[in-house]
């Protein structure tokens, strides 16, 4: 009996070991790009390309962040994208928060058809739409403008209508009666009461509205033409495209575009991952 | 009603009561209605537009001429259009799979209570999905070179001479696979959520039974799990229709077009060629084809019956 006990034991002990073993090879091979993307950004151009592979670079040099900085203008393409992702932001926390409203705190004939009308939206590809609305957008000239990438974020955006309404909707209505029973109309009731409650779901709109833009590639491909309208994705697959890229440069351009997104993560966690988690559990 | 000049109570109940219902709807129609324009002018009008264009002639210097079924014929007669659908099937058959499988395995064995210290684990899981996308590109261009890439060298400490990856026809494809696998943190995250709301009493149950680990995974947590995997797999398998920036960046749809994938060659005939028209009746053949597969899966994974 006391044998077979301490095999038992030794089998638990051997399979969450091998556990442990495979979760951390599986976290090894997920960070070791951004680990080579580091490294790689402090490297000079011939220990880049040396043949075999060097995990360390033998000279570490700061000359291809200068050169981000220097030899492209960097912060051109920085305040072009800051400018679409700010307004993006602004855009889809005042627009979905109004709609959410609409859908969550107030009772009307129909309501709940036209949500599912939505929610469908949301499978919608963008492909559909994309040839029309450039069209229409070439007609009245705002290609080659910030405007096709801003508007629509101050009409609404499904997902976010989505996440924000199951919020509101868990908000008592003894908050919007007690409002109305002091006089205050609709909108106040929105803005005074409601809106202060809902920083965590504002705070996670926000957060994701920042990162879609931030990361937005086929929307500044499609809708920006000329290059002092870049954000920095496109100003980044343009440099990878030319004839001698520069690797140097783009990966020290790399680290530089994830950097902010990284801290931005590791400031808010807990509403990223809300984000996503309230998007897989829904009704 | 009586020509009285007091109302009675009820009735002025019911006048107030239809005239609040009233303004309650009236706001609600303007709370709503940045939603109702959008949806009217960014999704209906193009969603009309497109497919009208779908059965014209149109580059976009000139108007639109009917061309009927033309447009639809002749993509199903261009090798590329077939090509495209070829390795876009390869990736949500392949791709798709593997990326599930890796997400869930990992989350049922983060989720093991008696596994200690892997809370760090699910941050490293999710970080390569805040990465922008071009950055992406640029990291798995570097990673997977043929000659000193990461994989390559590491295949070599054991021994296997890597592929080509990038600029192989045959192991491309792959090279984009590994790479949806390194984008799996959300579909993790998502497992995990899912796999929290399943009671410890069940396991505890199961565990009583005589079930070890593996048979209360495959028995308990993953039944429980279908919707979270039906809504999972129905975002992978969008994702790869709309996967645009991967190949348009990595590998421009080479070599000898096996990475030539839907999307990409949607925005080729549309921005590159200028075949709007072309390019429209690509976009609604996805539609329906993506539609019929959603359709599918949902009944694959038999949503909204509840079994016994």
């Amino acid at each position: 009996m006391v044998r077979n006990l301490k095999v038992y034991r030794l089998c638990v002990f051997l399979r969450r070991g091998l556990m442990y073993l495979v979760l951390f090879l599986f976290c090894l091979m997920f960070l070791l790009p951004f680990f080579f993307l580091l490294t790689g950004s402090f490297k000079t151009t011939s220990e880049l390309f040396t043949v075999p592979f060097q995990w360390f670079p033998k000279h570490w040099t700061l000359h291809n962040y200068e050169a981000v900085f220097t030899q492209i203008p960097f912060w051109r393409y920085f305040r072009n994208t800051m400018l679409i992702v700010i307004t993006t932001v602004f855009g889809g926390l005042t627009s979905n928060s109004l709609i959410a409203y609409g859908f969550a705190r107030l009772r009307w004939p129909g309501r709940d058809k036209v949500f599912m009308i939505v929610i469908a939206t949301m499978i919608l590809p963008y492909q559909v739409t994309l040839i029309p609305l450039y069209l229409m957008y070439t007609k009245i000239h705002w290609v080659n403008t910030f405007l096709p990438l801003i508007i629509p974020s101050f009409f609404g955006n499904a997902f976010f209508i989505f996440m924000m309404r199951q919020f509101l909707v868990g908000i008592p209505m003894e908050i919007t009666e007690s409002g109305r029973i002091d006089g205050a109309n609709e909108f106040q009731i929105f803005l005074q009461l409601i809106m202060p409650i809902s920083k965590p779901v504002l705070t996670t709109v926000a957060i994701m509205s920042f990162l879609r833009a931030w990361n937005d590639f086929l929307g500044p491909l499609v809708f920006l033409g000329s290059d002092n309208l870049y954000t920095l994705s496109l100003a980044a697959s343009m440099l990878r495209s030319k004839l001698d890229p520069n690797w140097e440069l783009l990966l020290a351009l790399g680290v530089v575009m994830v950097t902010p997104v990284l801290i931005l993560f590791f400031l808010l966690q807990k509403y990223f991952i809300q984000g996503i988690t309230m998007s897989g559990i829904k009704g | 009603m009586e020509k009285t000049g007091k109302l009675s109570k009820e009735e002025r109940r019911k006048i107030n009561g239809s005239r609040m219902r009233r303004r309650e709807a009236k706001n609600g129609f303007l709370f709503i209605l940045p939603w109702i324009i959008g949806f009217l002018v960014f999704t209906i009008y193009p969603i009309i537009s497109s497919f009208y264009y779908s059965f014209c002639n149109y580059s976009v210097i000139n108007t639109p001429k009917m061309i009927g079924l033309k447009n639809y014929i002749n993509l199903f007669k261009d090798p590329t259009f077939i090509a495209s659908c070829k390795n876009t099937l390869f990736m949500i058959v392949v791709g798709v799979p593997v990326q599930m499988l890796t997400a869930l395995t990992v989350s049922i064995m983060l989720n093991y209570k008696k596994l200690h210290g892997t809370g760090w684990m699910r941050v490293v899981f999710f970080i390569p999905t805040l990465v922008p996308t071009v950055v992406a590109c640029l990291l798995w261009i570097w990673v997977m070179q043929p000659d000193n890439g990461v994989v390559n060298t590491m295949l070599s400490y054991i021994g296997i001479k890597g592929p080509g990856w990038l600029a192989s026809p045959t192991w491309s494809k792959p090279a984009f696979v590994l790479m949806m696998v390194w984008t799996c943190g959300n579909a993790l995250i998502i497992y995990l959520a899912g796999l929290q709301d399943v009671p410890d009493s069940l396991y505890d149950a199961a565990a009583i039974d005589g079930a070890g680990f593996f048979n209360q995974s495959i028995h308990i947590a993953i039944p429980l799990l279908r919707p979270t995997i039906l809504y999972n797999v129905v975002t992978a398998v969008i994702g790869v229709f709309q996967w645009f920036a991967e190949p348009y960046i990595m590998t421009s749809g080479g070599p000898s077009n096996s990475t030539m994938f839907y999307s990409l060659y949607l925005y080729q005939n549309a921005f590159t060629f200028f075949k709007m028209g072309y390019a429209s009746a690509q976009a609604w053949i996805m539609l329906v084809v993506a539609m019929a597969i959603i359709l599918v899966l949902f009944k694959v994974f038999r949503f909204g019956q509840e079994d016994a």
